[in-house]
């Protein structure tokens, strides 16, 4: 690899570092399809710009069995864009903004398992692209919350029909948002932490 | 107007999955609406997930580290030694940093910024603060924290 002399690396500015008191991360992953607004979310409510981090992905090429014998393997390069909020001198949070195809979430360890939870982040003019991330949080036990992002062409569904449409039982919070306001992106975030918390008070015995 | 509606995967009164199945190696595709999904994921030859599996103490090659492990170096000034790629994340973790930072600062994949960190974890130069994270029971004074924290913005 051709890498360059450490003096070019770019790397935080002084603001953003995090104090020598950090011990431990957290993270929410927020889902969606391309387009729905993930990054501008993380983006909303993140005190550093932004950053992005990349995966390869190595597949198997398409006519294998024309290419028999020969190198068919190519390698995609995935990228996942992320954000993070100091919440106290010891605490981080780190929001990650991810695909919503499965095959994408083996390649960063752990992505989904560790996390506290998951916001899905709809777009109601392409509701059937959150279908299967919708079926895959549940199978994986990933608790979630729906955030619609109110696109201003986008059909306005009331909740109980949006409830109805993605299958989700009443405790399943769903807020509207406009991901690019702070404010609306902080309240989808913490609809998820107080439905959380909510779990954490039902699934605790007395 | 009405909205499309998702049709569940996997109806309520099927019985639950079968233990052990060890995440989405055993997950049945055959509703999945984009079948090449489950062929794409099938064969799952990448060291990734040789690594999640084994948490790296079996293969010997990586340290299991998450995305948001905190690395912070353990000395100010990297050992003459190192190799430019290890003093650049020496340099950039004299204060905490997120393997996921490291890897965006480093234009390196997660994968590659995990195999360095590694060896520099093996060489005591680097100390990882490990990740919370999500237990069977949620621990509501963390919760409460972020929550917390979530309402000063």
């Amino acid at each position: 690899m051709d890498f360059k002399s450490s003096d070019t690396i770019p790397g935080p500015r002084a603001e953003d570092h995090l104090p020598h008191t950090a011990t431990a991360a957290v993270k929410i992953v927020i889902v969606g399809g391309f387009g729905v607004g993930k990054t501008t979310m993380v983006g909303a409510v993140s005190e550093i710009k932004p950053l992005t981090t990349e995966e390869t992905m190595t597949q198997a090429g398409i006519g294998v069995d024309d290419n028999y014998g020969s190198e068919t393997k190519t390698a995609t390069t995935v990228a996942m864009d992320f954000g993070r909020i100091s919440i106290t001198e010891q605490l981080v949070l780190y929001l990650f903004g991810t695909p919503g195809q499965e095959r994408f979430w083996f390649l960063w360890n752990g992505l989904f398992e560790g996390a506290l939870g998951a916001v899905v982040l709809v777009d109601t003019r392409r509701l059937e692209v959150s279908f299967d991330v919708i079926g895959r949080l549940e199978e994986r036990g990933v608790p979630f919350v729906i955030a619609i992002n109110d696109f201003p062409d986008a059909p306005g569904y009331p909740i109980e029909d949006l409830r109805a449409a993605l299958d989700l039982s009443d405790d399943i919070p769903i807020i509207k948002c406009d991901a690019r306001r702070r404010a609306s992106s902080r309240d989808v975030l913490m609809t998820l932490m107080r439905f959380l918390h909510s779990l954490a008070m039902t699934s605790t015995p007395a | 107007m009405t909205p499309p509606q998702r049709r569940r995967r996997y109806p309520k009164e099927e019985p639950p999955d079968p233990p052990g199945k060890g995440g989405e190696d055993g997950r049945d595709t055959s509703g999945d609406q984009d079948g090449k999904h489950g062929t794409e994921t099938k064969p799952r030859k990448n060291p990734e997930r040789l690594y999640t599996i084994t948490g790296g103490d079996e293969a010997g090659d990586r340290a299991a580290l998450d995305l948001v492990t905190l690395i912070v170096a353990r000395a100010d000034v990297p050992p003459p030694a190192a190799q430019p790629e290890q003093s650049a994340l020496l340099r950039l973790c004299t204060a905490p940093l997120s393997v996921a930072e490291l890897s965006a600062y480093l234009s390196l994949p997660f994968s590659v910024v995990t195999v360095l960190l590694t060896e520099l974890l093996a060489a005591e130069l680097v100390q990882a603060r490990a990740p919370i994270v999500r237990q069977a029971l949620p621990d509501r004074s963390l919760l409460e924290a972020v929550m917390h924290g979530l309402q000063k913005l």
